[in-house]
């Protein structure tokens, strides 16, 4: 059962065409790492999937039973956030928003959620803690879990290692890979650090200004635009 | 001191002001979280510009001042929000263009209708005698409204303010808080100001909310804390203002400033 479909979806900005023509589909459970370089239009990709912009054509597609504000969205963190006073607590229990509507509060239920998901990251002793205090792999651990309060099936994750030094770059790997398998979790991330994107996703999705490839992470290593990519990264 | 507490409120002019700024202190804490943490601390002091020079305007062509500035003001926060938002031009440039070049029209305008007289210091540096019945109840009618978006929509708020691409995502229409953010700071910031002066009035939406962000580290935490020191320095602004005759705004905010030293160095020893 596919999660989410982009059927010949085209983006552009006051008539200038960020991205042309694109489909693909992401099956239920899939891992994939949308790369490609600046200005290919990732993060056009990623605000159209989130509903957040609307594609000039085609159209995309979620699976039965995902709501659009079901996403579980990682956004880049902001400079803002980083003396933001907010409490582990306040911040994961936010994603628990979309379900509520208008009413106010949080329901006990909503709040159980939370608490599993913190359980589930392995960051249930940080609950108090102050956001600001937090070191960046923490931090980024709590924003997943804001993304998992809201969603159902599917994440989404931009850049989420921006900052990281490596072992709290590995250990977040890891994390995002166990919720994958053993959760079940769809994960579709945008990345910029290609090989540890590389070493867990099953797809990839590269972007580039006049074609795209779209396929297993096999099929990638094999093909022509992996080779080169490769190598340019070796360089 | 019993004594002159009692001296001061058989005063109905500091009964009126003790109330109606009171209330509006309370909500320019409230609102200053938000737009403090959304890095807007600069738009009420902008805005109270632009409430300066609505406000000569409208003494200068006889029209009622309230009617004329609460929409020039609301306009001129929804224009800073958007082109903060656009990018066409940065918020604080936005901002320094809004203040100046309306504390100019406004300056211009006082000074061919009647001169530059004792008027435009009440203007600027406020006037405790500034506060009508009128002013009251407005503030009343205000406070309410802000305490009910506060507490209804408290944790949407937290989201666009957290995160506002996040809130987005998850379905928030971030654009309709914002635009009930501008639209109570304008009316907040265009009623205070006559009372706390246009020069004043953005210290009563930045300082609580700053001296609380030295203190407490959750959300919850700073904005409880933002409304109780508001009401502690105006409570005291006031009370020395009656006591020594100074300006009820400057004290208020010189308190204010006291509370935020003291806090930031009890922060500072913490952190050591």
């Amino acid at each position: 059962m596919f999660c989410l479909q982009c059927d010949r979806v085209s983006f552009s900005y006051e008539n200038q065409v960020v991205v042309s023509d694109l489909s693909f589909t992401v099956e239920e459970g899939d891992y994939l790492c949308i790369i490609g370089e600046n200005g290919t239009g990732k993060s056009t990709l990623m605000k159209g999937m989130l509903g957040l912009k609307k594609p000039s054509a085609g159209k995309i597609v979620l699976g039965e039973g995902i709501k659009q504000t079901q996403i579980g969205y990682v956004p880049q963190q902001t400079l803002a956030q980083r003396d933001f006073p907010a409490s582990v607590w306040e911040v994961v229990l936010s994603g628990c928003l979309s379900s509520r509507g208008l009413r106010p509060g949080f329901s006990g239920k909503e709040k159980q959620t939370a608490a599993e998901k913190l359980e589930i990251l392995g960051i249930a002793d940080l609950k108090h803690k102050s956001f600001k205090d937090l070191s960046g792999g923490q931090r980024q651990r709590v924003l997943l879990a804001r993304s998992l309060c809201a969603a159902k099936k599917l994440i989404l994750l931009d850049e989420p290692t921006t900052g990281l030094d490596p072992v709290a770059t590995e250990d977040f790997y890891h994390l995002l890979l166990k919720l994958n398998k053993k959760h079940q979790i769809t994960v579709i991330m945008v990345s910029h650090a290609i090989r540890e994107a590389f070493a867990h996703a099953d797809h990839i999705l590269q972007l580039s200004q006049d074609k795209y490839f779209y396929g297993t992470t096999q099929e990638y290593l094999d093909s022509e635009e992996g080779k080169r990519f490769f190598k340019r990264c070796e360089l | 001191m019993i004594h002159y507490l009692f001296e001061m409120f058989s005063y109905p002019f500091m009964v009126r002001a003790m109330v109606a700024g009171g209330l509006l202190s309370l909500c320019a804490a409230l609102l200053g979280v938000s737009l403090v943490l959304k890095r807007y601390s600069m738009i009420g002091d902008g805005l109270s510009h632009v409430g300066f020079g609505a406000l000569a305007v409208a003494s200068a062509l006889n029209l009622a001042p309230l009617a004329v500035a609460v929409p020039v003001v609301i306009l001129a926060a929804f224009l800073l929000l958007r082109l903060s938002e656009s990018g066409k031009m940065k918020g604080d440039a936005a901002t320094a263009v809004f203040s100046t070049g309306a504390l100019a029209i406004g300056v211009m305008v006082i000074s061919v209708s009647t001169g530059m007289n004792a008027d435009l210091n009440s203007y600027l540096f406020g006037s405790i005698l500034a506060m009508s019945k009128q002013d009251v109840a407005l503030s009343v009618i205000l406070s309410l409204a802000v305490l009910l978006f506060y507490g209804f929509f408290y944790e949407k708020l937290f989201a666009v303010t957290f995160d506002e691409n996040f809130a987005r995502a998850t379905g928030i229409r971030t654009g309709i808080y914002n635009s009930m953010l501008a639209i109570l700071t304008a009316v907040v910031v265009v009623l205070g100001m006559r009372m706390m002066g246009a020069l004043l009035i953005s210290s009563l939406i930045v300082f609580p909310a700053l001296t609380s962000m030295r203190l407490f580290k959750s959300y919850f935490s700073v904005i409880v804390s933002s409304v109780v020191l508001a009401a502690l320095g105006f409570g005291m602004g006031m009370c020395i203002s009656f006591l020594y005759g100074t300006p009820a705004g400057a004290s208020i905010v010189v308190v204010d400033l006291a509370l935020f030293v003291v806090s930031s160095l009890f922060a500072w020893i913490r952190e050591r």
